[in-house]
């Protein structure tokens, strides 16, 4: 093991990539700058500075990697990404499918969101959910410096276009990472805590404001399990499944807004496949529809915090006491 | 070294030019007859389409727009999988899943149709690093139009592809209108060649309805990139001679100004000048026009009986 930030997983995740496989290269506003380290080991060729111009650089991304390259590219904050829509939804996204399989989309975009820096709303917008809906990509948004290392490898190796989103809050907060290959599949979400009567699903920050919530809702006597999505596309759906068939209750946190996020994917599958199990009404605890604040105290306040998710999984287990047997 | 083909003789232009004309006749003719797919034709852009990619080499790569029939077709494209993509049919380059506005086509070097406008312009920059850092001679050829040149992309487009020295022949067909607007609202000045210089590329307006001086100015063109690696901007004067997409629609346009196109019909163009030095007669010629007509019959008859996808595959291939 050893000790590291989200921030340098992901790099040592990248140069690993570059080292395994001539094809991958890097290019954005300030790589080569930033990650000096990468540009020194594998030269400018393979690490390069852009213009500021996120629709060239997620285009030319596409067109590498239709043609034989697995560009990384670093779009810097997730807002940016709307100058990069059409080259990620209607080319990379749509492309394979349209031209009849002929071309793979072999790329991944890595960009920044979520409150904690307290840089207001042009550079915080949790936008995972717009990606999760358009056809032909993958989005992926991890918790720990261990899954940004091992979805990173696997978001490298994958033949599609990956959204690679990660959480501000979490970029420089360290974690143990293991020694030699890390690689986290695409697709699988984590149990970061068993618990037997109410599901925490969440990703990204969140994920650890649930489990600092599990922990008080145990001191109350509930025992709370909490699920990390990981990868948002493909959703686990099986795991989240199987854990509210179990508990019969579930709390779904996440700091973009409600409104069509994923919430309400996930809301909607515990509805339609899960609805027997379900004790209590699947609670959303989400940031508002509003465009995130830079003051901090606003910040916090957009973000869900443990104690709405103790209070909201309270409320459900109390609902629903446990009906006792009649023999 | 590379296999370079021998330079198509004046005729070879001429059979490329009405083998493009009858395939877009035959697009006319089936919507005049009945429900049809959406289609936006390139009558008028013949010779551009000719030329420059009578230019090219074969592990060339090239990528077009929502008018690119003519593209393809001079690269080489089946006229009927062309039909039977546009019909939907599982026959069709891309199974039937792209229509008219997307087909791209590998084993051509086909890599894109982009139909939102400047979106081959963002993806060729990537498409030439492939070429720059994977090795081969090959260059990239980008077809756009003055519509897609006042988008931001193109301005984008062009200085990565500069800065980054990468081996891109933009080819800006000029051809007058952009969807239903004149380029004379929406640009100052008429050319986009000169734009060029501002990202420290050469370039070159060629008369776009004239396929000999196509040829010649892309032969050099291309050459320059070849040679230097670096991007070159290539503009033809030209003509988009039916309305923006079928059913064909120019009310809007000033007659006068369609007499005037007209009258520099790209094919007609070369047919005189062939008759006039006796490469052709009346009835050589005739009989190059009906045998383009009857290749498109032809087509038409495949893609009519090609059979649909299966519902079934509706969502294949979406992801790898």
């Amino acid at each position: 093991m050893s000790l590291m930030t989200a921030h340098e997983a992901l790099d040592q995740a990248v140069a690993e990539e570059m080292q395994r496989d001539a094809r991958v290269l890097m290019f954005g506003e300030g790589v080569a700058t930033k990650r000096k380290h990468l540009l020194d080991a594998f030269g400018p060729q393979r690490v390069r500075n852009t213009p500021l111009a996120e629709g060239i650089i997620a285009g030319t991304a596409a067109g590498a990697a239709a043609t034989g390259l697995r560009p990384v590219v670093d779009l810097l904050f997730a807002p940016f990404l709307c100058f990069a829509m059409d080259e990620i939804v209607n080319s990379a996204g749509k492309l394979r499918y349209m031209s009849g399989g002929q071309f793979s989309f072999p790329m991944v975009v890595v960009t920044m969101t979520g409150g904690g820096w307290t840089v207001g709303a042009q550079h915080n917008h949790n936008l995972e959910a717009w990606f999760v809906h358009s056809p032909g990509l993958k989005v992926v948004m991890p918790s720990t410096p261990e899954d940004f290392k091992g979805l990173m490898k696997a978001a490298i190796r994958d033949e599609n276009p990956v959204l690679f989103f990660m959480d501000m809050a979490l970029a420089f907060v360290p974690g143990e990472v293991p020694e030699g290959e890390v690689f986290v599949p695409l697709g699988q979400a984590a149990i970061r805590r068993e618990g037997t009567e109410v599901t925490l699903i969440s990703y990204a920050k969140t994920v650890h404001t649930c489990l600092a919530a599990a922990e008080t809702l145990a001191e109350q006597g509930i025992s709370a399990e909490v699920i990390d999505l990981r990868t948002l596309k493909p959703l686990d759906e099986a795991t989240i499944l199987a854990s509210v068939r179990k508990t019969g209750r579930a709390v779904v946190v996440h700091e973009a807004s409600r409104l069509c996020g994923v919430g309400a994917e996930v809301t909607a599958l515990l509805s339609e496949q899960a609805f027997d199990a379900l004790k209590a009404p699947v609670v959303r605890l989400t940031g508002p529809d509003a465009p995130a604040p830079s003051s901090y105290p606003l910040e916090q306040a957009f973000t869900p915090q443990a104690e709405a998710i103790v209070q909201a999984a309270a409320q459900l287990v109390a609902r629903s006491p446990e009906v006792a047997p009649i023999w | 070294m590379h296999p370079s083909r021998p330079a198509p003789t004046r005729l070879d232009l001429l059979g490329a030019m009405l083998r493009i004309r009858a395939y877009e006749e035959k697009i006319v003719a089936f919507h005049e007859r009945g429900p049809f797919p959406h289609v936006c034709t390139s009558v008028g852009q013949e010779a551009t389409a000719v030329g420059v990619v009578s230019a090219l080499h074969p592990d060339d790569q090239i990528l077009t727009n929502h008018r690119s029939a003519g593209h393809l077709l001079a690269r080489g494209a089946d006229p009927g999988r062309l039909l039977a993509e546009v019909m939907g049919r599982s026959t069709g380059y891309c199974k039937g899943r792209s229509g008219t506005l997307h087909i791209s086509a590998k084993e051509l070097g086909v890599i894109l149709t982009s139909t939102i406008v400047g979106g081959e312009l963002s993806l060729a920059p990537g498409v030439a690093l492939s070429r720059s850092l994977l090795g081969g001679e090959g260059i990239v050829v980008c077809f756009f139009g003055d519509g897609a040149a006042c988008e931001g992309i193109f301005h984008e487009s062009l200085n990565l592809a500069s800065v980054w020295n990468l081996p891109v022949l933009y080819v800006c067909e000029n051809n007058q209108w952009q969807a239903f607007v004149h380029r004379k609202e929406t640009m100052v000045g008429d050319h986009i060649a000169p734009w060029a210089a501002s990202y420290g590329m050469d370039s070159l307006t060629v008369d776009g309805n004239d396929a000999e001086a196509v040829l010649e100015a892309a032969t050099r063109a291309a050459a320059q990139v070849r040679a230097t690696r670096r991007p070159f901007l290539l503009e033809a004067w030209t003509y988009r001679q039916r309305g923006h997409m079928e059913p064909h629609d120019q009310s809007y346009v000033d007659p006068a100004e369609i007499q005037a196109w007209l009258a520099k019909d790209p094919i007609a163009r070369l047919e005189d000048r062939l008759l006039a030095s006796g490469e052709l007669t009346r009835e050589s010629l005739e009989a190059l026009r009906a045998e383009a007509r009857a290749a498109m019959e032809a087509a038409a008859d495949f893609a009519t009986a090609s059979p649909y996808p299966d519902p079934s595959e509706l969502t294949a291939g979406v992801y790898a």
